[in-house]
């Protein structure tokens, strides 16, 4: 399981990338393999606001269905053109072309959203599951 | 790896997608040791087992088996089971692992004074499954049986690899396969052998979520989901399996003779889902925006592109949802495959607060090319 130094983390098992004040989303190596092969993810919709623990898609696998949160406060910006039709995607390559949607953060004042888990709190948490 | 029933078992050894595709188009290889095995021994084996089981065991010939049921008194289905005839007077049972215990104890009580012995060789028995269109080419040159004579639901004594094995022409994913029961120390080398044998023809191993989506598409029920002790068999559409004119008496038959003839409390159907959220097991099924069933399977399919579900709805909502689909496939659907208020006037399964969407179509979802 490969969990990037440079990403923050959520303990629902997503992804954040912080640049400037926008922040990418996606879901964690760790849950694509819980999940298996996924076939379809429900994205917010470009423009809406999402809030951090709150609910804003869903990631439909062969055997399950996972609630998707969003990590931080914040207006989406846009979504992953590709992932509709390769939502496979998220499995072959979950920290790069499997992200799922990219938010412009309320707060810009250059500090981290609260709440998210470093590189290595998360594989920590995740050393636990196993 | 997940616990099925005690047993740690793979949910998937890579992509369940790729498992189930190549299970499809070439073959795949199972771990089905789980399962449990009952021999039932003895000058009155056929007879006792003609009153355990809801089929006619003693009908069958030597080396034939059949899918068959074992239900309680009141007509509840206990498991769904396979038996084989190996000899005139020695049969062996295949039950499901969460099953085992309870089918033992009921064969072993439904056996005494019936000059039958029942013995529980599970643990004698590894079980591994290759099924696919090109099991038959993979396994012939591995074994001394002649594959062309082994007829499906046959079994034969025979060497894979140069191992003594029950070689059965039988499974549960909807293609021609075959099953292996095999020594517990013998399971390894086999698996390693048909591995490599197969490797060129694209036979990988599959795990138990490929297993779970090529038994739905084919639609093959699944204890705990469309089969469980509440229902009797004719409650999942299986009534041919409960021979009502065999001689004797057999546990269920009264229950089971008023139930046949009495209209059906609910039916078994298929759905397809028109949109790509996937009806689970237990979600509610609506009939004009109201409660009429629940889903008892239901999973992306792979061969199908959509989701697909089996479901108990009540048999009035059946017949009217199948008129419905009758009615939309003569008309032709719009491209985008919507009907004008479909979520509140059709069939439907609520998807966590969503009515989705669903079309009844005839089971199985998925029939292999003759």
């Amino acid at each position: 399981m490969t969990v990037p130094t440079e990403l923050y983390y959520t303990p629902e098992h997503e992804w954040i990338a912080i640049s400037g004040s926008t922040a990418s989303v996606g879901i964690t190596d760790h849950a694509q393999r819980a999940l298996g092969d996924v076939v379809f993810v429900s994205v917010p919709a470009a423009g809406s606001r999402v809030s951090a623990g709150e609910p804003c898609g869903e990631v439909e696998s062969t055997k399950s269905v996972s609630d998707l949160y969003s990590p931080v406060d914040g207006e989406v910006t846009e979504i992953n053109p590709e992932i509709d039709d390769d939502p496979g995607l998220v499995n072959s390559d979950p920290y790069g072309a499997g992200w799922l949607f990219k938010v412009l953060l309320d707060e810009t004042d250059g500090d981290v959203p609260p709440g998210l888990l470093s590189a290595a709190e998360y594989a920590a948490l995740t050393k636990e599951d196993e | 790896m997940t616990d099925f029933a005690g047993w740690l078992m793979p949910l998937r050894y890579a992509s369940e997608t790729s498992e189930h595709n190549a299970v499809r188009t070439a073959a795949g290889l199972f771990d089905l040791s789980h399962m449990g095995e009952f021999f039932v021994s003895g000058a009155g084996a056929a007879t006792a087992l003609d009153y355990a089981l809801t089929g006619e065991p003693s009908a069958l010939r030597p080396g034939r088996a059949r899918y068959t049921m074992i239900c309680a008194e009141d007509g509840g289905i206990l498991d769904d089971l396979i038996v084989y005839r190996l000899a005139e007077d020695e049969f062996l049972v295949v039950a499901n692992a969460a099953n085992a215990t309870v089918v033992g104890a009921a064969l072993s009580e439904r056996a005494v004074g019936r000059d039958a012995v029942v013995s529980d060789r599970t643990d004698d028995y590894a079980l591994i499954a290759i099924q696919g269109p090109r099991s038959a080419g993979i396994l012939a040159p591995l074994t001394t049986a002649n594959l062309a004579e082994v007829k499906y639901y046959a079994s034969y004594p025979a060497q894979v690899a140069g191992r003594q094995v029950l070689l059965a022409r039988t499974g549960y994913t909807g293609e021609d396969g075959f099953e292996l029961f095999a020594r517990p120390s013998d399971a390894e080398f086999l698996w390693a052998q048909l591995s490599v044998a197969g490797a060129d023809d694209g036979l990988i191993p599959a795990g138990l979520a490929a297993r779970d989506t090529l038994r739905l598409e084919a639609g093959m029920p699944l204890y705990g989901n469309e089969l469980s002790a509440d229902l009797t068999p004719f409650d999942a559409g299986l009534g041919r399996v409960v021979k009502l004119d065999k001689s004797g008496d057999f546990v269920g038959r009264a229950a089971l003779t008023e139930r046949a003839n009495r209209a059906p409390e609910r039916q078994l159907i298929g759905l397809i889902c028109k949109s790509r959220r996937v009806p689970r097991h237990g979600y509610d099924v609506l009939w004009e925006g109201e409660p009429c069933g629940s889903v008892t399977s239901g999973a992306p399919s792979p061969t199908l592109g959509v989701p697909i579900a089996m479901a108990y709805v009540r048999p009035q909502v059946a017949a009217a949802a199948a008129e419905l689909a009758a009615r939309d496939h003569a008309a032709g659907e719009r491209s985008d495959g919507s009907r004008d208020g479909a979520a509140s006037t059709g069939l439907a399964v609520d998807v966590r607060g969503r009515a989705e969407p669903a079309t009844l179509v005839e089971l199985p979802f998925y029939r292999r090319p003759a």
